[in-house]
C-alpha cells in the first residue's frame, strides 16, 4: 500500500509472509508425509530424509549346517541378507563390535577360517574348506541404504484392525443429524426474532447472546444425571445417539440463532411486506422467501456445526460413552495415544484420517466459513 | 453399513418430525382462527390473535432445547455445586473450601491464567501483524488459506500432529521429532518437551495459537479492509510514515474488532479441554479447569459436586465477558 513501495520493504513481507506459512503448514504436512512412509523408515528417520535413501543397520543369520553344498571341493553356503528386500548394501561385518568392518564387495576372513563375501545386491557366499557344522548360522551385520518407500500400508492397517473405519462411520452419524436438525428449527426461531412483532424479543434476543458464550461444563453433569434418569425411568440406554443428536443441536442453538436472526434482519422489508399486501402468511413468507434468500447464512452455519461436532470429543465423550463400537474418531485418536503412543505409523495415518473430512469442507466451502465468523464476530461486536 | 442405513433413517425422521411440527402447527393455527372466508370483523379479530400465538410456535422447539440444555443446567450446576458427591446432601460452601486447599485446583488455576495471557495475546498479535502483512501481496489469499487452515482440525488432531513435533528419542539416536532434530543440529540436547515442568505448558499453548491465529487473522483482515481511505491518505498527506499509520491510524479505528477476536479465544481458552487431555491428560504440571473438572465427574465413580463446583468457577470467569456482549448486543438493536 504505502511504505512498502520500496522495493525492500516488499521483498520482507513477501519473505515474512513466506516463512509464516511455512511454519504454519509444516507440522500437518509432516503428519502426512509420515502417515505414508513405511512404518520401519518411519521409526528410524525424521520425515523431512523421508525422499533420501536412508541407511539402515540390520542383522541376518545365515543358515546352518544343513544348507552347505560342495562345490570344487570347498563347503558352501550362500544366500541373500537382504531377503528380496530393495535396498543397497554398503557395508557389513561378522562381528557385533565392528558391524561395518568390510566394504561391499570384499571378502573377510572370520576367525574359524571361513571367508565372507557379500556383495552389493545382498547376495553372499560362505566358503570354507572345512564342512560347516551346528544349526545356528552365522550372524551378518550389514549397513544397507534402503531407498525411500512410500505406502498406504499404514491406512490398510488403521482401517483394519485400530478401528478407525467403525469410528469414522460412528462419527458421521453424530456430525450430520446434528447439524441439520439445529439449523431448522434455528431457523424458524431467528425468523420469529428478527421479523415478527410480540413482547419480549429484546429480551429473548439478549438471552440468547448470554448463552452463546455459556462454558459447556455447566451441563455436562446435569445433563448426565438428566440422562441417566431418564434412561432408567423409561428402561432405554442413557447413551444413544438420539441423545447426543440433541445435546449438539442444544448447544449449537445459540449461535445459529445469532448468526440467522442478524443475517435475516439485514434483508430488504420491502420484500415481505409485499408479500404481506398480496396475502402471503408469515408460514408462507417464511417457507418462501425468508428460507431460500438466507441460504448463505445457512450454509455458514451449517459449515460451523459440522466442524464442531465432527471435531467435538467432551460431548461425544459425555454422552456416547467410550465402548469399542462407540468411539468416534476424536476418542478414538486419543485411545490409541494411550495405547499406541510409540506407534507413529498409526497415529498419523489415524489422525489424517480423522482430519481429512474437515479438511475437505474447509477447502469447498471456505468462502462460507470466513463470511459466518464475519457475521458472528463483527456485526455481533 | 447398518449403522449408516439407520443413521440416515432416523435423520430422515428426525427432520422431517421437525419439518412437519411447523407445518401442522401452522395449519392448526390458520384453521382455528380463520382469516379467510369468514366475515371481516372476525376475519381481522382472528388475524390478530393468529398473529400472536405465531411467533410461539416458531420459537416453541428452540425455546424447549435451550432451556433443557442450558438454561436448566446453569442452575442445576449451581445447585449441585452446594451439594455433595452424588447431589444428595446439602453441604454449603464445602467444596469450593475444598477446592481452595487442593493443590491439583490451585495448578490448574494458575495454569489457566497462564493460558488467558498468552494465548489470546499472542494469537490476536500474530493475526493481526498477518493480516497486515497479507494484505499487501498478491498472493496473499492463497497464504491466508494455509494459515487459516487450522482451524479446520481437531484439537485432537493437532495434539497428535503437535505431539510428532515434540517426540524425544534418547541422546544419540536419531531423532523423528522436528523439535528435538533442530536442536540437536544446532548442537544441543535433545528434550521430552512435553514433560518439562512449567515450560510444558507453552508447549501445549503453541497448539491452540497455531489454530486459532487463523481466526484472528480472517476476522482482523476484514476489519482493517473497512478502515476508510481517507482517514489513511489524510496521514500521508500530513507525512505520517508505514509504521506510524499502522498503530496510530489503523489501530485505532479497529479496536472494537481486536476486543471480540481477544475475548472470543479468550472463552476457549477457558473451556481448553481436548489438547491437554490428549497431550498430557493434566501430568507434569499442565492441569487445567476444564480437564480437571472432567476428572472429577468420572474419579472414583463420579465426584458431582466438586466437578459442578469446578465448572461454576468456569462459568464465574465467563460472566464478565457475557455481561459485556449483551450490552453491546442490546445497544446494536437500538441503534
Amino acid at each position: 500500500m504505502l511504505a512498502t513501495k520500496r522495493s525492500p520493504l516488499v521483498w520482507a513481507v513477501h519473505l515474512s509472509v513466506l516463512l509464516i506459512v511455512i511454519l504454519w503448514t509444516l507440522p500437518t504436512a509432516g503428519l502426512l508425509i509420515s502417515s505414508l512412509r513405511d512404518k520401519d523408515q518411519l521409526a528410524v528417520s525424521g520425515w523431512w530424509t523421508a525422499l533420501s535413501t536412508s541407511s539402515q543397520n540390520l542383522v541376518y543369520r545365515a543358515p546352518g549346517a544343513e544348507a552347505q553344498a560342495q562345490k570344487d571341493g570347498k563347503f558352501v553356503i550362500s544366500g541373500n541378507v537382504l531377503d528380496g528386500a530393495n535396498a543397497k548394501v554398503s557395508a557389513f561385518g561378522f562381528s557385533s563390535r565392528e558391524p561395518a568392518a568390510f566394504p561391499a564387495g570384499q571378502t573377510a576372513t572370520l576367525n574359524d577360517g571361513a571367508q565372507l563375501t557379500v556383495r552389493e545386491d545382498g547376495s553372499f557366499d560362505l566358503v570354507s574348506d572345512k564342512s560347516f557344522e551346528g544349526d545356528r548360522g552365522q550372524r551378518i551385520f550389514i549397513t544397507a541404504g534402503v531407498p525411500p518407500r512410500f505406502t498406504f500400508d499404514n491406512y490398510r492397517e488403521v482401517l483394519r484392525a485400530a478401528g478407525i473405519g467403525t469410528s469414522f462411520i460412528n462419527s458421521l452419524t453424530v456430525a450430520i443429524p446434528a447439524t441439520v436438525i439445529p439449523i431448522l428449527i434455528a431457523a424458524f426461531a431467528a425468523y420469529a426474532l428478527a421479523w415478527m412483532q410480540f413482547p419480549g424479543r429484546a429480551v429473548l434476543v439478549a438471552v440468547v447472546v448470554g448463552l452463546l458464550v455459556v462454558p459447556l461444563q455447566m451441563s455436562l453433569i446435569p445433563l448426565l444425571r438428566l440422562y441417566n434418569s431418564i434412561g432408567g425411568m423409561l428402561g432405554v440406554p442413557a447413551k444413544t445417539y438420539a441423545g447426543i443428536w440433541l445435546a449438539h443441536t442444544g448447544f449449537g442453538l445459540p449461535l445459529a440463532i445469532y448468526l440467522l436472526r442478524n443475517y435475516m434482519a439485514g434483508l430488504p422489508k420491502e420484500i415481505m411486506e409485499s408479500a404481506r399486501v398480496d396475502g402471503a402468511s408469515d408460514f408462507e413468507i417464511f417457507v418462501k422467501i425468508i428460507l431460500p434468500l438466507s441460504f448463505p447464512a445457512l450454509a455458514s452455519f451449517a459449515i460451523f456445526q459440522f466442524l464442531w461436532t465432527w471435531n467435538d470429543l467432551l460431548v461425544a465423550m459425555v454422552f456416547l460413552g467410550a465402548g469399542d463400537q462407540e468411539l468416534v474418531l476424536t476418542g478414538r485418536l486419543v485411545n490409541l495415544l494411550g495405547s499406541r503412543g510409540g506407534n507413529w505409523e498409526i497415529l498419523t495415518a489415524s489422525a489424517f484420517i480423522t482430519i481429512i473430512v474437515p479438511l475437505l469442507v474447509f477447502f469447498a466451502l471456505q468462502r462460507y466459513l470466513v463470511r459466518g465468523l464475519l457475521a458472528g464476530s463483527v456485526k455481533g461486536g | 453399513m447398518q449403522q449408516l442405513f439407520m443413521a440416515i433413517v432416523t435423520m430422515a425422521a428426525g427432520v422431517f418430525a421437525c419439518a412437519a411440527y411447523f407445518f401442522l402447527t401452522n395449519w392448526l393455527l390458520d384453521r382455528i382462527f380463520p382469516s379467510r372466508g369468514v366475515s371481516s370483523a372476525r376475519a381481522s379479530r382472528n388475524m390478530r390473535i393468529a398473529n400472536q400465538i405465531r411467533p410461539w410456535l416458531f420459537l416453541g422447539p428452540a425455546l424447549l432445547l435451550l432451556s433443557v440444555y442450558l438454561i436448566y443446567p446453569v442452575i442445576e450446576s449451581v445447585w449441585l455445586s452446594l451439594h455433595d458427591r452424588s447431589g444428595q446432601a446439602f453441604v454449603g460452601l464445602a467444596n469450593f473450601n475444598w477446592m481452595i486447599h487442593d493443590g491439583e485446583f490451585r495448578q490448574s488455576i494458575f495454569n489457566n491464567f497462564l493460558w488467558l495471557l498468552v494465548v489470546p495475546a499472542l494469537a490476536t498479535f500474530f493475526g493481526l501483524v498477518i493480516a497486515a502483512l497479507t494484505d499487501r501481496i498478491w498472493w496473499g489469499n492463497i497464504a491466508k488459506t494455509l494459515i487459516f487452515m487450522p482451524m479446520a482440525i481437531s484439537f485432537v488432531g493437532a495434539s497428535v500432529i503437535w505431539k510428532f513435533i515434540y517426540d524425544y528419542r534418547a541422546e544419540g539416536r536419531d531423532q523423528i521429532g522436528l523439535l528435538n532434530a533442530i536442536v540437536t543440529s544446532l548442537g544441543g540436547a535433545p528434550q521430552a518437551w512435553i514433560t518439562l515442568p512449567f515450560w510444558n505448558n507453552f508447549f501445549l499453548m503453541v497448539i491452540l495459537i497455531w489454530i486459532q491465529t487463523g481466526f484472528a487473522m480472517v476476522i482482523l483482515s476484514a476489519a482493517l479492509r473497512g478502515i476508510p481511505e481517507e482517514t489513511i491518505e489524510a496521514a500521508v498527506i500530513d507525512g505520517a510514515n508505514g509504521w506510524q499509520i499502522f498503530f496510530k491510524i489503523m489501530i485505532p479505528q479497529i479496536w472494537g474488532t481486536i476486543a471480540v477476536v481477544w475475548t472470543t479465544i479468550t472463552i476457549l481458552v477457558l473451556k481448553v479441554f481436548d489438547i491437554v487431555l490428549a497431550m498430557t491428560n493434566g501430568q507434569w504440571q499442565t492441569q487445567v479447569l476444564a480437564n480437571l473438572m472432567f476428572d472429577w465427574m468420572f474419579r472414583g465413580g463420579g465426584d458431582f459436586g466438586r466437578g459442578a463446583a469446578i465448572a461454576v468457577i468456569i462459568m464465574a470467569l465467563v460472566v464478565p465477558i457475557m455481561i459485556w456482549n449483551i450490552r453491546n448486543a442490546t445497544r446494536e438493536m437500538k441503534g
